[in-house]
């Protein structure tokens, strides 16, 4: 009885992770769908019929791509930015002993624990008081995204950094390896995948945030500041497209990295 | 690291020592960079925040903003915008609450179930991530819209009366919210779960403590940090958020995030600041009283 119990249970708790998941990748349907729709109306948001014109030409919607391409070159250059600095802090935190460390972990976890609409509005607040209230544009929604990054790619590069093995780099010590080769020949390709992890983190983080930019853009639109400004008038499919398309650039990402994985650890 | 440093000090203790003040120091020249730009672009800014909740709330952007240590702008602002402002931390707590209570399934299966597929399934939950949270939030519109399947099916199950809709009400927000911060639950969730020794579950097995007892008493107690991780990292950005409210909800359910962004692109930043600066002290008491109640303080 209770074997059997066990069993049931065993399954129902898969049964109600994978119903979760399917909450979780409902939209995604619903986006991947309606970047086929050829609405009726330039109002109607459900779905008229079935086109590959919003594929053909994702840039007819005016200002879609430049937006597109402002917050490619946004998120690159903030990954780029974020993820060395990040990097170098989650060194500082994991292999070095300082007075203020506790301090600084506290200094470095607070902005993930700041709702947005708080980073963003205290960012503009400097700005304006500063005498950048008119020059709000490309270059302060950078610096609000590296800001912004810089945390989370801290937290993801010192996950790494702590569960690794530091008797490997004790080995490469004692095999005469001078310390900037254990560094770059052991520890580094060792925490490779942390900081690649991070940087896909900060690029998904950057290209996606509306909140803080919103506040902080001035005349600058971005991706998402697009779709904001087009859920107001109308919303045209090619919006679907790009979302549909992130999305499987990210997933091929993901899988083939994970596929790389299994590959190297068989 | 330590181990590394013991290996040097035995071999050569005198160098050793000079190397290890050197280190010291290259642990703050490593945190300097990234540690400046938070300090310029996240301390700085909050004191600019605090500073403008002070302001003449009768200065323009135009005419500029007068530093009159106006304290009154927190009491005019809460007796203006305590409904909304209650609405957000009620809606945020709701949101946490649901995001519980479908996450740790979910984690619980990936860290204990899911074998081989664990790897997939994280990406699974990290996947939605990549189409802008603004488009999922759009097709939640279109999802929950009143001639949408969703409300046809709880129609004819008698759940929702023949005029009743989702979009457009607090049901449809609080789903919103749920869906968009549900992975910064899981993930949390999962580490802490993950961490878990199976044999302790096992032990439970073997005391002859039921399923639910072993879970009551081993598992959910081990993974408290990963609950108490999660449940901030989504009660705090849903406090603070406005689309789900903008595009899911009339202003019945407007949240205080909506009043601090309206209040900002008209210009009005002392009364705005002032709002955005209740917010953060509001969070700041909840969560420690929180952390602290729930006994695990050396998180933060």
């Amino acid at each position: 009885m209770t074997r059997a119990g066990r069993w049931i249970r065993q399954r129902l708790i898969l049964v109600v992770a994978l119903l979760v998941l399917l909450y979780l990748f409902a939209p995604i349907f619903v986006v991947m769908l309606m970047s086929f729709n050829e609405p009726k109306s330039k109002l109607s948001y459900t779905f008229d019929g079935f086109t590959w014109a919003n594929w053909q030409h994702p840039c007819r919607p005016y200002g879609l791509c430049d937006a597109v391409s402002t917050s490619l070159r946004i998120g690159l250059l903030a990954t780029v930015i974020a993820t060395a600095l990040g990097t170098l802090m989650a060194f500082a935190m994991v292999r070095h002993r300082f007075r203020g460390r506790a301090g600084a972990n506290l200094f470095i976890f607070l902005p993930m624990a700041s709702p947005e609409i708080v980073l963003g509005s205290s960012l503009l607040a400097l700005f304006v008081s500063s005498g950048f209230g008119g020059k709000l544009g490309f270059w302060t929604v950078l610096i609000a995204h590296v800001m912004f990054c810089l945390s989370f790619v801290v937290v993801t590069v010192k996950a790494r950094l702590t569960g690794m093995d530091s008797r490997l780099e004790q080995a490469a010590m004692d095999l005469y390896a001078n310390e900037w080769q254990t560094f770059w020949r052991v520890t580094f390709p060792l925490v490779f995948p942390g900081i690649l992890a991070a940087a896909l983190l900060s690029f998904s983080l950057s290209f996606d945030d509306f909140i803080i930019t919103n506040l902080n853009a001035g005349t600058t639109v971005t991706f998402p500041m697009f779709v904001w400004g087009s859920a107001q008038r109308d919303i045209p499919p090619q919006i679907n497209v790009v979302g549909t398309a992130m999305f499987l650039l990210a997933l091929v990402l993901v899988l083939g990295g994970e596929l790389a994985r299994r590959r190297r650890t068989r | 690291m330590s181990a590394v440093g013991q290996l040097g000090a035995a071999s050569a203790a005198p160098p050793a020592k000079v190397e290890r003040s050197g280190r010291r120091f290259t642990g703050y020249l490593l945190l300097l960079p990234g540690g400046l730009w938070l300090l310029l672009f996240f301390v700085v800014p909050l004191v600019s925040l605090l500073a403008a909740s002070l302001y003449d709330p009768n200065g323009s952007i135009e005419s500029g903003f007068k530093m009159t240590w106006h304290f009154q702008n927190f009491v005019d602002t809460m007796a203006d915008y305590a409904r909304p402002f209650g609405r957000s931390l009620w809606y945020s707590l709701l949101t946490t609450l649901f995001c519980l209570l479908l996450g740790y399934p979910l984690a619980y299966a990936i860290a204990m179930k899911a074998g081989r597929w664990k790897n997939f399934m994280l990406a699974l939950v990290i996947a939605p991530f990549f189409t802008s949270f603004l488009i999922r939030t759009l097709s939640w519109k279109l999802l929950l819209s009143d001639n949408g399947f969703v409300v046809d099916a709880l129609k004819w199950l008698h759940i929702l009366g023949p005029d009743g809709r989702l979009l457009a009400t607090t049901t449809a927000v609080v789903t919103g919210l749920t869906y968009n911060f549900l992975p910064f639950m899981v993930l949390p969730l999962y580490a802490s779960l993950e961490r878990i020794d199976p044999r302790l579950i096992e032990a439970g097995g073997d005391l002859f403590a039921n399923p639910f007892t072993t879970f009551r008493t081993v598992t959910l107690p081990l993974s408290m940090p990963g609950v108490v991780a999660g449940t901030l990292l989504t009660f705090i950005p849903a406090a603070g958020d406005y689309i789900n409210a903008q595009l899911l909800g009339t202003p019945k359910q407007r949240m205080i995030g909506n009043d601090i962004q309206r209040l900002f692109s008209a210009g009005a930043y002392p009364t705005a600041a002032a709002l955005s600066v209740t917010l953060m002290a509001a969070i700041v008491v909840l969560v420690l009283v929180y952390v602290r109640r729930a006994g695990t303080e050396e998180l933060l």
